[in-house]
């Protein structure tokens, strides 16, 4: 099974809701996920600086000396907002490396979930409505945001085989299925220099993505390229700094339902996630077809929908 | 008319009312409101009632139904109609995957379009859509009839047994052993007979092309013999 959620906002005046919206979502998936739930949510930039999500199992020792740690490596405008089990380090965007070298040899172990201008994400383990209340999900506003509810197959219950997955900045990826030929495809990636987290057949989708961006590819192409390359059952929804993306592979057995208005793009991965949009009432509703690429791009030079050949 | 508003009241509550469960029938005419995308929507009915239901349902709605008359004033999530066994079951707005499949009679219409592997192992239902069907649709269908308005995905009855199939729009590609085959008097009268049951008046018969089994996948050919 797993839920999917995502919403893509084109109505400005909808980003402070981003954060209520999509915790609705995430918990209406429940009974197709209760062992770990996760969300993205693409929030506000600060010109210069990034965001790095960190998580601990033991956060109050972990935490205790973030601050300092994170000052030391990347100077005195870094700032550690903690949140239950994750903390949000924003640093000059230049003192990435040197906060990175860092936090491998802090003390107490923390993992880097994600890196990005805009992007911050919280997962773990435990029922959607205990994950969203923990990181306050309700209350945070942003551009777009994408969330996941794992019913667990490939890998064990852990947090970091939680969905979402992120390989590069600002990039992250869930996935309702199951692939079949990661392992061959991890070694290729690893030979390109991408780093693995996990054993985890939707982190090397993820990674699969990103490397195909970082060779100059937009969102859409790099989701058209997945289709040839990735073997297994998919439905994947991606977000990037400013995109919006939904692939099926081409049987199409996951489910995944779509909804449109002049205020938002949303999936679902049922109407159930839907059901409490505004608007959704006039939305215009659709199926994702199998193999084809939906991208949406708020900087609009990509267009707005693209569909595979 | 009995009401049940689904914000406000459990699924086992609605279905139980409509089984008769604890105190017999009383009523035969019932209204859903605010499905919100509930699973399993008047599953299991076996006598003669009718359901309405105002807004768009999830997985499994009329499943196994027997009896009942069901309008589902919305869309359905995947397998509306799963193997139901008479009775009928009309979706006004679209269909997700496999609606009907498994069906055993009954008569089930969708008004908009169906998603992939619509009527998929069908056994005696009647299923007719208003709009196009996904791919694999009517996929080891064994008997009843499948009428597509629109256009058929890939693969349309792949590996098909005696289900038939009429389509009057594009068919994108036959799945193994599923031709086309001729329609005759007989066929057309059976369509005819289909459309009208299904209300869709302006379709003419003679706009569609049928489709069925070319039978060899499903008999044993002589010439294989050596192959065992």
């Amino acid at each position: 099974m797993c839920g999917i959620v995502g919403l893509f906002l084109k109505d400005r005046k909808l980003e402070g809701e981003l954060g209520a919206l999509t915790a609705e979502m995430l918990v209406t998936m429940t009974d197709r996920g209760p062992d770990s739930a996760g969300i993205a949510v693409y929030g506000a930039a600060i010109p210069g600086f990034v965001k790095v999500t960190v998580q601990s199992d033991m956060p109050a020792r972990a935490f205790a000396a973030l601050d300092a740690l994170a000052r030391t490596a990347a100077g005195d405008a870094a700032t550690v907002t903690i949140k239950d089990s994750h903390a949000v380090i924003t640093i000059a965007a230049d003192r990435i490396e040197p906060l990175r070298v860092a936090l491998t040899g802090a003390p107490e172990p923390l993992r880097i979930m994600s890196v990005g201008e805009t992007m911050e994400i919280y997962k773990e383990t435990g029922l959607p409505k205990d994950v969203v209340s923990r990181f306050g999900i309700g209350t945070m506003a942003g551009t777009h945001a994408i969330g996941h509810t794992r019913m667990a197959t490939e890998s064990a219950v852990t947090t970091l085989g939680a969905h979402p997955f992120s390989t590069g900045a600002d990039q992250c990826l869930v996935h309702n299925g199951s692939l079949s030929n990661h392992n061959n495809l991890r070694r290729e990636l690893r030979r390109l220099g991408i780093a693995f987290e996990t054993e985890n057949d939707s982190e090397v989708a993820a990674a699969h993505l990103t490397a195909r961006m970082r060779d100059g590819r937009n969102l859409g192409e790099a989701l058209t390229d997945a289709l040839g390359n990735l073997d297994g059952f998919f439905t994947f929804v991606v977000g990037t700094r400013t995109g919006f993306g939904v692939l099926r592979d081409p049987i199409a057995c996951k489910p995944a339902v779509m909804a449109e208005t002049s205020r938002y793009v949303a999936f679902g991965s049922e109407y159930r996630a839907l059901s409490g949009l505004p608007g959704i009432e006039t939305a215009r509703i659709w199926e994702p077809e199998p193999a084809a690429v939906y991208f949406w791009d708020r900087d609009g030079s990509t267009g707005d929908k693209m569909l595979a050949a | 008319m009995p009401a049940f508003d689904l914000s406000t009241t459990s699924i086992r509550a609605l279905n139980e009312a409509l089984h008769g469960t604890g105190e017999p029938l009383k009523d035969r005419r019932f209204e859903v409101r605010n499905p919100r995308g509930s699973h399993a929507v008047a599953v299991g009915c076996r006598d003669q009632i009718t359901v309405a239901v105002h807004g768009p349902v999830g997985y499994y709605c009329g499943g196994m139904n027997a009896a009942a008359t069901i309008t589902v004033h919305g869309s359905a999530g995947p397998g509306v109609g799963e193997n139901m066994m008479s009775g009928s079951i009309v979706v006004e707005g679209d269909a997700s995957q496999y609606a009907g499949a498994t069906g055993r009679g009954g008569l089930l219409v969708i008004k908009g379009n169906a998603a992939s592997r619509c009527g998929i192992s069908m056994k005696g239902i009647d299923i007719v859509v208003g709009g196009s069907v996904g791919h694999m649709s009517a996929f080891m269908g064994q008997s009843g009839h499948l009428v597509v308005l629109g256009d058929a995905g890939d693969a349309l009855g792949d590996s098909l047994y005696e289900a038939q199939l009429f389509v009057r729009g594009k068919v994108k590609s036959l799945g193994a052993d599923c031709i086309e085959k001729e329609m005759r008097g007989k066929h057309h009268a059976t369509l005819e007979q289909l459309l009208s049951k299904a209300g869709m008046r302006g379709a003419d018969p003679s706009q569609f092309r049928r489709y069925g089994s070319a039978r060899k996948l499903y008999t044993f050919n002589i010439d294989n013999a050596d192959a065992y």
